[in-house]
């Protein structure tokens, strides 16, 4: 039996952050106008291996994904052990227009799930020239805290076991069980702390409700992908984000939950390809 | 129903396995009705109805016959899928010593979930 290789090439890229030297993880498929992928909380740029390894999105697209600090297979900068993950709506996006400079991109479009729906909008927002277009994947403009996120941090708790099984239920009913759990497994290699780190930015620094409105989709189209079965960020909040953003495009995708391009990548694709032929077009 | 899961959580021998340093005893309430639920080493050793004088346990899972109806569906509907979206939902409360409940969170929501018509898996 031979081996096959996939098309997913991946690098370290040394970047300075916040003043602070940083080894940050890049993986990359395909060739054209480059796609900026942003993985939810908690896991990692693996979440986009369905989308690199699809010949219809990566023979026009050059997909990137990247780790971010103290995630997947980047470093958390020196002296990680005396101080505690705390990503905020700033750090977040000098992250990516960071990396997006290091790259030399010109003006992706971005991708993002969940906390990377959010920041996603926070780009539309603050930075729309920067990018040609935005696609906010599970894109609430605030998520209310439903559990005491302590659990997700504290010794008598492991970490990874109790990160994917508050998320397993964020799955769609119609996920594959291979890529299910491959989903999950993610969660459960998530460093000590690091879920609860990027929630903080998720459900209390990044509220972007009050400016949600003032998004103007003539600089950069928005579009909003959201699964039906996501109780976290919910279709109601999606088509809400919708309706305070004229010129915005929502879709609820049925039977897919939070994590549509991870846990079900056949069906999200059935949705995404019709949005990049868009935006393609523009 | 509730009765039968002690048949169907124990004859999955993973899930058993799962929850092997789980020893402990939670109350689950349906509307007006009361069950306490014991486990020892993963396996439920008992499921007793009340209603109770002073029920002892760690903790206690309170929801209504409405909303646990539509959990045990075999394809429950966005909202009812899981203890977590419950709980969002603040339709759902637990109550009591949480960190067992969370520690052993994937045994709870997959247990809870043999309870589903036709024994879908949570």
């Amino acid at each position: 039996m031979s081996a096959t290789f996939e098309p997913i090439i991946g690098r370290y890229m040394q970047l300075e952050l916040f003043g602070r030297a940083h080894r940050v993880y890049v993986e990359e498929a395909g060739e054209g106008t480059p796609l900026l992928c942003l993985h939810t909380a908690g896991a990692d740029g693996r979440q986009y291996r369905g989308l690199m390894n699809d010949e219809r999105v990566t023979r026009n697209h050059r997909v990137i994904a990247f780790d971010m600090p103290w995630h997947g297979k980047s470093s958390p900068p020196q002296g990680w052990h005396d101080e505690e993950y705390q990503l905020t709506s700033a750090q977040y996006t000098t992250m990516i227009l960071a990396v997006v400079d290091a790259l030399d991109l010109d003006r992706p479009i971005v991708i993002g799930c969940s906390i990377g729906g959010r920041i996603a909008l926070h780009l539309a927002l603050e930075h729309p020239e920067r990018f040609r277009a935005i696609i906010g994947l599970q894109a609430g403009a605030h998520v209310d805290p439903y559990y005491d996120l302590n659990f997700l941090h504290r010794p008598d708790v492991h970490g990874g076991e109790v990160a994917a099984a508050i998320v397993s239920g964020l799955v769609g009913p119609d996920a594959p069980d291979k890529e299910k759990w491959e989903t999950l497994w993610h969660y459960m290699q998530g460093g000590p702390g690091v879920f609860k780190g990027d929630l903080y930015f998720y459900k209390i620094d990044g509220d972007i409700r009050a400016r949600i409105a003032e998004i103007d989709t003539k600089r950069c189209p928005l579009f909003l992908l959201s699964g039906e079965y996501d109780y976290s960020c919910t279709p109601e909040e999606t088509l809400a984000v919708a309706s305070s953003i004229a010129g915005s495009e929502a879709t609820i995708m049925k039977g897919l939950g939070h994590f549509p391009m991870s846990e079900n990548p056949g069906e999200f694709l059935k949705h995404l390809l019709p949005v990049l032929e868009k935006i393609s077009g523009r | 129903m509730i009765e039968t899961l002690k048949e169907r959580v124990n004859c999955d021998a993973g899930l058993v396995r799962r929850g092997r340093f789980l020893t402990t005893t939670f109350l689950l309430e349906i509307g007006a009705a009361v069950w306490l639920i014991s486990i020892h080493e993963g396996r439920i050793v008992s499921v007793t109805k009340g209603p109770f004088v002073m029920p002892s346990s760690s903790f206690a899972l309170r929801t209504s016959e409405a909303e646990w109806d539509r959990f045990c569906e075999r394809r429950p509907p966005p909202g009812s899928n899981d203890l977590m979206a419950l709980i969002k939902r603040r339709v759902l409360k637990a109550e009591g010593e949480l960190q067992i409940f969370m520690a052993n969170l994937r045994y709870f929501k997959e247990a809870l979930g043999k309870l589903r018509r036709e024994g879908a898996a949570a």
